[in-house]
């Protein structure tokens, strides 16, 4: 059974067509790259399995469990959202730490207050917290930040708070962990720490969706890749075949200008 | 005289500490009530918020003291202030009330627009409620960055409680100004001016201090 079963999403923002008919299949495990140039779709498919946009038509089944259905029409209470949404997370471009909190607090506050809704918080209040302290914790080491944990987010380089927020997104033990251009905001030498902590991920079989222009980075993690444009997926293969052997025109062009774009980087940069 | 002058200018500090304080505690909570009024997603609602905020802001607050102390006696033909200092008194802080709160309403809206919609968005796909987004995430954001403003708008009101005197109410400078009638002097009415520096200056430093106490993070 599929983790995740996205079928036939669309979403409009007043008379654009964002989404026209996208869907495909997450097994557990895998990384799901989702390529495409801006305006595509993208984020906003990403949003709406994050339930913060609400698809126009289409499903979103869980393992098993359809969580968002257009057509049964039912509006859903905060409660039942919130409870849906845990099955995602998700690391956004601008990482949105809370400045107010350390590394350390970042990871641990939804944790705690989800926490306080279990019918035992009272009597093990102490145990239960000292548990979410230790995962934190455990979580900032995986990302490489154990000696940062208690710096502000203001106090971090931008790789550094991105690897928080993908620890904070990890800290509800998500089924599927979504990245919306993890890299995009960071400085070209930022993005590599941030891509090693999601490649280890991936090592660890962490059932992923990741959308992102670092087409090598794509290429190499993701077990399948799927190529968006103006809301559509057009192509859909692993990444030998969508890289290496693309059978859409779209594709196509756009892989060529994107490394043409690659090129002309690379050429500044040596100048 | 010397000890007579400090008597009554103390009184009159007194008052315009009174008015100073009410007016803040009338004027933090009504303005957080106008600016939830005014980002209402129900237009008649907003738009009435907006075009009173526009009076208030719009006119000169020794003209709202007068209308709103005048006002229902000579239109409505009932003053409901009642007769005397305290009538007076209770018309000034009202006025005094409406008006700051119709600022402070501008600056929360300011803060609360000023905190990033990713803020918002990073709770809910923590599974947070609203609430716990708004007090846990939220509020210390837009408390950090309404300080600053805030704390103008508090020194001038540490000044336009002056302005009660229009109608009458014994504030500093009117204890001040007596002296000029009573014993042809006028320094009193220029040794208020030494009260308001050290009130103001008292203020400042502990607005500064909140300022620093918010110092270890960044907004």
């Amino acid at each position: 059974m599929s983790v995740l079963e996205v079928k036939n999403i669309s979403k409009s923002f007043g008379e654009t067509q964002v989404l026209k008919n996208v869907g495909f299949t997450l097994e557990k495990g895998e990384v799901i790259a989702i390529i495409g140039s801006s305006g595509s779709g993208k984020t906003t498919l990403l949003r709406c399995l994050n339930f913060l946009e609400t698809p126009d038509s289409g499903q979103i089944i869980v393992n098993g469990e359809v969580l968002f259905d257009a057509s049964a029409g039912t509006k859903f209470s905060e409660r039942e959202i919130r409870k849906k949404r845990l099955h995602f997370g998700l690391v956004f471009q601008s990482f949105n730490l809370f400045p107010q909190y350390t590394a350390l607090a970042n990871v641990k506050l939804a944790c705690e207050l989800l926490a306080k809704e279990r019918e035992d918080y009272r009597e093990k209040k102490k145990l239960i917290l000292q548990e979410i302290y230790e995962k934190a914790c455990d979580l900032l080491r995986q990302v490489g930040l154990a000696n940062k944990m208690h710096l502000y987010p203001h106090q971090l380089s931008g790789g550094q708070q991105q690897r928080v927020a993908i620890a904070r997104a990890l800290a509800l033990s998500p089924d599927v962990l979504c990245f919306d251009e993890p890299t995009s905001a960071l400085d070209p030498e930022l993005t590599g720490e941030v891509l090693k902590v999601m490649r280890s991920l991936a090592e660890k079989n962490t059932t992923m969706v990741i959308v992102t222009h670092e087409m090598q980075f794509a290429r190499e993690v993701a077990d399948k890749v799927i190529f968006m444009d103006d809301g559509v997926i057009v192509e859909t293969g692993t990444p030998d075949e969508v890289f290496g052997n693309p059978k859409q025109e779209r594709t196509i062009r756009f892989l060529e200008r994107y490394s043409e774009l690659q090129a002309r980087d690379n050429t500044e940069q040596h100048l | 005289m010397l000890q007579q002058v400090f008597i009554s200018l103390n009184e009159g500090f007194l008052k315009t500490l009174e008015i100073f304080i009410l007016t803040l505690l009338g004027a933090f909570p009504l303005g957080l009530i106008i600016c939830f009024g005014s980002m209402s997603h129900f237009l008649p609602l907003r738009y009435l918020v907006k075009f009173i905020v526009w009076c208030v802001r719009g006119t000169p607050l020794m003209l709202q003291l007068l209308i709103i102390y005048y006002g229902p006696g000579l239109i409505l033909g009932n003053n409901w202030w009642g007769n005397g200092a305290s009538g007076r008194f209770t018309a000034a802080v009202v006025a005094f009330i409406i008006n700051y709160a119709c600022y402070f309403s501008e600056i929360y809206r300011g803060g609360i627009e000023g905190v990033p919609r990713g803020q918002y968005e990073a709770g809910q796909v923590l599974g947070m409620t609203k609430s716990q987004i708004f007090f846990r995430v939220i509020f210390l954001q837009v408390i950090k960055r309404i300080i600053p403003p805030m704390g103008n708008e508090i020194i001038t009101l540490v000044k336009d409680t002056s302005l009660a005197r229009v109608i009458a109410v014994y504030e500093i400078i009117w204890s001040g100004q007596a002296f000029i009638k009573s014993h042809g002097i006028i320094w009193p009415l220029f040794f208020t001016g030494v009260y308001y520096l050290l009130f103001s200056g008292i203020l400042t430093l502990l607005l500064g201090r909140l300022e620093k106490k918010l110092e270890y993070f960044r907004v």
